[in-house]
């Protein structure tokens, strides 16, 4: 065995001058694309949920890799490139059978497959370490004007569809059979849903980068449905944890100068782990009721 | 309410229907009629096509021939007339749904855009708790209840919207005892009070057949309609199920079916 070269820890340090750093124009560009973000895939979590569609999350963002590192490639933009691999991957993934099983074996083939065409394309354009990295990982403090105007965009299409669409969307989600009974278009509903899905990892994916994607797009509505079951309730907590989440760890990353991802990713696990040990105790002292009789 | 059930056209007429699945017969030469307020049990082996029968009957799935009519008028999906309970139903719902909401998603469901539920819907929501006696829990999330609850939000929700058809899957299945009971005595009390008409599929014939008046009974391929007392027979059930299947009438009247299936065996004394 060869001995690894000695690696320098770069000191921490605080940095003094934290608050000009969050008056910076990136700065603010960060804090505005990553609020965007927070809006959509907090009002996104609670169908990702019940729809138990988090693998499918998780999946989207990776095939999302392939058409950054392609749009390179070609000299496309960046958003671009994700939206048209994360709206085609979504929709193919929406597709495939309704059996979670089979949903999730599909799922996760086509999701190597991005992740091998992603470090070729990668390979071919000799994108360096860096583009990689911040795909893989999220780069909020380098977005741009033109990414804000897409961002605003699309938080727009998922606000609007969403306040048009909600009500079929939560039948469809939580109660399938019967509302496919009631004549609510169950698969079409699907279908924008992951439309709207794919949009929201698009812009997530540049916040919070494919890998830790989840944390911004699943975890707050995870945390918000250990409170409470009511979908509007839900989306409104899950809503103000992302944006908690991005705000906060704007701030912290400013103070330290670290990389805002871990931050944000951190402060929302952080989120559902105490939620998690408060309410888990919680319900584990109410026990699963009892039939009692109701004579009429 | 609807008038009396002389006035009503019949809650399901089949007029020699064949239905596939897959380019499979799932069974044919289906005639039958099954009047306005009708309490019907329907009885077959697995896969003898007992949910295809509601499936047809709510617009899901079209027939392959013949005609048929559900409530006067050809079937239709989203058909409001009709309350429906799957199969395995309850055990699908997680964590994430009130039952409440659940209720309330079968009266406003399909409804585009924001507008909030209004008093008249939730005072509507409160009354079909209120008569399954699942006021209580009406706060609840699905996963916190127990089965025989879940049973009762399901039907709740069938009867929110004032349905005229109630179109059970299983509703006994994976309940005790006690809990088949009080969903069968329920179904009695809807179909007295509302003059609904209920069919009901189902594996076990007896906890049922205190409220049965009919039964649908898919046989050989095909499905056939008679009333209860003829349908109760052992070689009929003998028949049906492919095992043997006692019947016992009681005393009081009552009628009980029983697997007629006795241990060959000498009896050990002890």
């Amino acid at each position: 065995m060869t001995a690894l070269p000695a690696v320098e820890l770069l000191a921490v340090e605080f940095q003094e001058n934290w608050l000009d750093v969050l008056q910076s124009s990136f700065m603010r560009n960060a804090l505005i694309g990553g609020s965007l973000v927070a809006v959509a895939a907090g009002l996104l979590g609670y169908f990702v949920i019940t729809r138990q569609n988090a693998f499918a999350a998780h999946a989207l963002a990776h095939i999302g890799f392939p058409g950054a590192t392609g749009a390179i490639l070609v000299g496309a933009p960046v958003t671009l490139g994700l939206a048209v691999f994360c709206v085609g991957g979504g929709l193919l993934i929406g597709l495939l059978g309704r059996r979670v099983a089979d949903r999730e074996i599909a799922t996760g083939t086509i999701l190597a497959l991005a992740t091998a065409l992603g470090v070729l394309f990668a390979s071919l354009a000799s994108a360096n370490a860096g583009t990689t990295t911040s795909v893989l990982f999220g780069n909020l403090l380098a977005i741009s004007q033109d990414q804000l105007v897409v961002f605003a965009l699309f938080t727009a299409a998922v606000v609007v569809t969403l306040a048009l669409i909600a009500r079929p969307l939560v039948f469809a989600s939580v109660d399938p059979a019967v509302a496919e009974a009631r004549g609510v278009p169950v698969r079409a509903l699907g279908l924008a849903f992951v439309v709207l899905l794919a949009l929201t990892i698009t812009m997530a994916v540049q916040v919070v980068g494919t890998l830790l994607l989840f944390a911004l797009v699943v975890t707050p509505a995870a945390t918000a449905l250990r409170v409470t079951a009511r979908p509007t309730r839900v989306a409104g907590v899950a809503v103000v944890l992302a944006l908690a989440s991005v705000w906060g760890g704007l701030v912290l990353a400013a103070m330290v100068d670290l990389p805002p991802s871990f931050f944000i990713v951190s402060l929302a696990v952080l989120a559902w782990v105490v939620v998690l040990a408060a309410t888990g105790r919680r319900r584990a002292a109410v026990p699963r009721a009892v039939d009692t009789h109701h004579p009429h | 309410m609807t008038g009396p059930a002389g006035g009503r056209p019949p809650a399901l007429v089949l007029d020699d229907v064949s239905v596939e699945r897959g380019g499979r017969t799932v069974w044919s030469d289906g005639t039958l009629t099954v009047a306005a307020g009708a309490v019907v049990g329907v009885i077959g082996p697995n896969g003898a096509g007992k949910t295809t029968l509601f499936q047809v009957a709510l617009g899901l799935l079209p027939v392959a021939s013949g005609r048929i009519e559900v409530l006067g008028a050809a079937p239709r999906r989203g058909n409001r007339r009709i309350g429906y309970v799957p199969q395995n139903y309850t055990s699908a719902l997680g964590d994430a749904v009130r039952c409440r909401d659940l209720v309330t998603l079968g009266l406003t469901g399909g409804r585009l855009g924001l507008r909030p539920t209004t008093a008249a819907e939730r005072a509507r929501v409160d009354a079909a708790l209120e008569r399954v006696g699942a006021t209580e829990y009406a706060d609840r999330r699905m996963s916190e209840i127990s089965g025989g609850q879940q049973q009762r939000v399901a039907i709740a929700q069938a009867i929110v919207d004032d349905a005229d058809l109630l179109l059970l899957d299983e509703p006994l299945a994976n309940l005790d005892l006690r809990n088949q009971q009080e969903i069968v005595r329920l179904l009695g009390e809807l179909h007295r009070e509302r003059d609904v008409t209920i069919m009901v599929v189902a594996h076990d014939l007896n906890p049922l057949l205190p409220v049965l008046t009919e039964a649908i009974y898919l046989l050989d391929g095909h499905p056939h309609h008679d009333p209860i007392t003829d349908v109760v027979q052992e070689e009929l059930l003998t028949h049906l199920y492919g095992t043997p299947v006692g019947v016992v009438r009681t005393a009081q009247g009552d009628l009980f079916t029983r697997a007629a299936w006795r241990d060959p065996r000498p009896r050990a004394d002890p």
